[in-house]
């Protein structure tokens, strides 16, 4: 099943990034060797606890990192260019028409002085040549595909005028606005109620399937991701720990910790008489535990999870695990299922 | 300041004295017409905009809890659950209603002693605990204040109550800046406890915390149930927290209660059409990543224009003439008296049919 790979080269090709954050306690290693890839059309998630540098990876892709935060090592290829290596001026003529970008909170990602409109309208005037007639019929035409109603009387309202789900509709229009092949997003539903949270992660799915736009999609909650995504990467303390396809992460996790994740949220069609926390708390980044990461709050761990930092290996269908001793994960599925 | 307790002491041991005898198997809390509004700005712009001047964020409420029950307030942003949770706990003064503990009514301005029997943890374990003050202090201030214990037990009072809330002795001489999340959460359920409430309000207790961490509080939040007996009633927009946790759930919309029911039958049969649509709604482990139409299409009004007659009917997939011309109250089932809904059709025979809801119909912003 590795035919995959072999196939085409990936749209997005992220590698041994790392990422550091000047703090005063020291040199926070935010992203310490991410390597990922994003298939074009395709769908990533990828999660992990706050902290744990998923956010950081998403903005380096980017080029939109805090000021005290700077990629040190690692290539971002999108369709072999890289990414790293630009300046802002040559970054700006990718973003936009090649990457957008949704942000949590659309309310401090927007304009709060400029029109909806003419916010939806810019990204068409600036990269794709259009003047203001053409610009202002495309933003009509992208608020009606993103379900604003009444996109007429809309376009001339601010951002505050909108409720929380329709300024992130605003936020996909602009995203969309300049036809990109990926987009980026940072927990974009966290802030909404679950039915808009559900409207929008179907439109989002919806207009991404039709236009064949790339996803990388950045949560804390896993069955938005089962939702949404192809793929999934699990992050813990900076590091990718376990990757594959959702099905088979989400169901055959073979690594403690994303079997941590699944087991600590309550699962709405089957109820649990206890739900299983895991132990601790992530560690420092400042200076991360030697070897495995995970392994001073893992139950599996073993002398050997001390010594190194175990890398990602893979073991069948794509599915890739950090774990030295990721059977046990399965094993104790596997007892689990029996004891139901 | 550890003399007699004050006037408020004397009332508690009157009040609980009186409600253990008569009746024991009556409601803890017993709410009726329950309604809290805000005033908004002038009332001559609210006048050209053609708004209400004042907004009706709980209106009309009948809610009893019975004692050692968990029971769940759920609903989207807006439907003014923790504003209804604010007014039971008495820290938001009520346009009408009543409240009732233990039978006894519970006047405007509370006494401390009637404080005590009603606390609350709130959502964010980083604003709501005194940064100034050690967790030892913030407890003792409160147990000296209310006189909990006598002076010399609130030491081994407050250990045995970080003990309670699985936080260390060491954590006394701790300020909340130096506790994770969850730990300032556990704090901030030891607080709530210490007045030994017969009522625990949790307001959203684990949405600011990371799923991992949410686990340990929600399983805190179950063995102190068990534990002490506890009477909960919990805010929360994650309805998996809420199924894991209670068992009766509440179904708030707009100000007002559109369905309360027992949590299984509730999740097995909704009979609410916005009950059903916020069950659907749920994101789950299916795999399912499809486009097609949303559970709910629209956002809910604003609450300074709510709709005339049903307040759901502008999003409502099965709305027919009769929801814009008559309110639907709150009735329990002919079949199930524990489950009530507040749907002209909720527990008809033949239910009209959802029209195909299209995206993005009614009230489109609040401009």
């Amino acid at each position: 099943m590795n035919g995959g790979e072999s196939m085409s080269q990936p749209l997005l090709q992220v590698d041994d990034l790392h990422v550091q954050i000047a703090s005063r306690r020291g040199i926070v290693r935010a992203v310490d060797g991410v390597s990922l890839e994003v298939p074009a059309g395709e769908a990533v998630g990828l999660v992990g606890e706050s902290g744990s540098g998923k956010s950081m990876t998403l903005r380096a892709i980017l080029g939109v990192l805090p000021p005290e935060a700077r990629v040190t090592a690692g290539r971002v290829l999108l369709d072999g260019v890289d990414l790293a290596q630009l300046d802002n001026r040559r970054l700006n003529q990718i973003r936009g028409p090649k990457i957008a970008m949704i942000f949590q909170e659309p309310m401090s990602a927007l304009n709060p002085v400029m029109r909806v409109g003419s916010q939806i309208a810019e990204g068409p005037q600036v990269h794709m040549g259009m003047n203001r007639r053409q610009s202002a019929e495309r933003a009509l035409e992208l608020m009606r595909r993103v379900g604003i109603p009444d996109p007429e009387r809309r376009f001339s309202s601010f951002p505050h005028e909108f409720s929380g789900g329709m300024r992130q509709r605003v936020m996909i229009a602009i995203a969309l606005s300049c036809e990109p092949s990926l987009i980026l997003c940072d927990e974009p539903t966290t802030a909404l109620d679950v039915t808009i949270q559900d409207q929008i992660l179907r439109l989002l799915v919806r207009l991404c399937r039709e236009s064949g736009t790339s996803l990388v999609f950045v949560t804390h909650d896993l069955p938005v991701v089962a939702q949404v995504c192809h793929q999934l990467a699990v992050m813990y303390a900076g590091r990718i720990v376990e990757h594959g396809s959702v099905e088979g992460v989400l169901t055959q996790p073979c690594h403690p910790y994303t079997l941590g994740l699944v087991r600590s949220a309550p699962d709405v069609d089957h109820p649990r008489s206890s739900l299983v926390a895991i132990p601790g708390a992530p560690p420092s980044l400042v200076s991360p535990p030697a070897g495995c990461r995970f392994h001073p709050r893992c139950k599996f761990a073993e002398e050997d999870c001390t010594v190194s930092d175990p890398p990602l290996r893979l073991l069948d269908a794509g599915h890739a695990t950090a774990c030295l001793h990721y059977e046990r994960c399965l094993d104790e599925l596997r007892t689990e299922g029996a004891d139901r | 300041m550890t003399t007699k307790p004050l006037g408020g002491g004397t009332a508690a041991s009157t009040a609980t004295g009186s409600a253990l005898l008569p009746s024991p198997d009556g409601p803890l809390l017993e709410a009726t017409d329950l309604a809290v509004s805000f005033s908004l700005g002038s009332a001559l712009i609210a006048r050209l905009r053609h708004e209400a001047h004042v907004l009706h964020a709980v209106d009309g409420v009948d809610l009893t809890i019975p004692r050692g029950e968990a029971l769940a307030l759920v609903g989207e942003s807006g439907s003014g659950k923790s504003t209804l949770a604010r007014a039971l706990a008495g820290l938001q003064r009520t346009d009408r209603g009543e409240i009732r503990l233990d039978g006894k009514v519970l006047p405007p301005r509370r006494s401390r002693a009637d404080q005590r029997k009603i606390q609350m943890v709130f959502q964010d374990p980083y604003s709501s605990l005194n940064p100034r003050l050690t967790v030892g202090g913030i407890l003792h201030e409160l147990l000296r204040v209310h006189h909990v214990v006598p002076g010399s037990e609130v030491e081994s009072y407050t250990r045995e109550l970080l003990g309670l809330v699985g936080l260390g002795e060491e954590s006394v001489h701790a300020y909340p800046r130096q506790f994770s999340g969850g730990q300032r959460q556990r704090v901030a359920i030891a607080r709530a406890l210490a007045l030994r409430p017969e009522l625990l309000v949790a307001d959203e207790p684990v949405s600011a915390l990371d799923v991992s961490v949410q686990a340990t509080i929600l399983n805190l939040l179950q063995d102190l149930r068990a534990e002490l007996g506890l009477t909960l009633l919990l805010i929360s927009h994650n309805l998996a927290v809420v199924r894991h946790l209670c068992d009766r759930i509440a179904v708030m919309y707009l100000g007002r209660l559109i369905e309360v029911g027992p949590t299984e039958t509730l999740f097995a049969e909704p009979r609410h059409p916005y009950t059903q649509g916020l069950l659907a709604a749920i994101p789950r482990m299916s795999f399912t990543a499809d486009g097609d139409a949303p559970a709910i299409s629209g956002d809910p009004p604003s609450p300074l224009r709510i709709p005339a007659g049903c307040r759901f009917r502008t999003r409502c997939p099965i709305a027919q003439p009769i929801c814009e011309q008559q309110d639907p109250v709150l009735t329990a089932s002919n079949s199930d008296p524990a489950h009530s809904a507040a749907c002209h059709f909720a527990f008809a025979d033949a239910p009209p049919r959802a029209t195909a809801a299209g995206e993005a119909t009614g009230e489109g912003a609040r401009s």
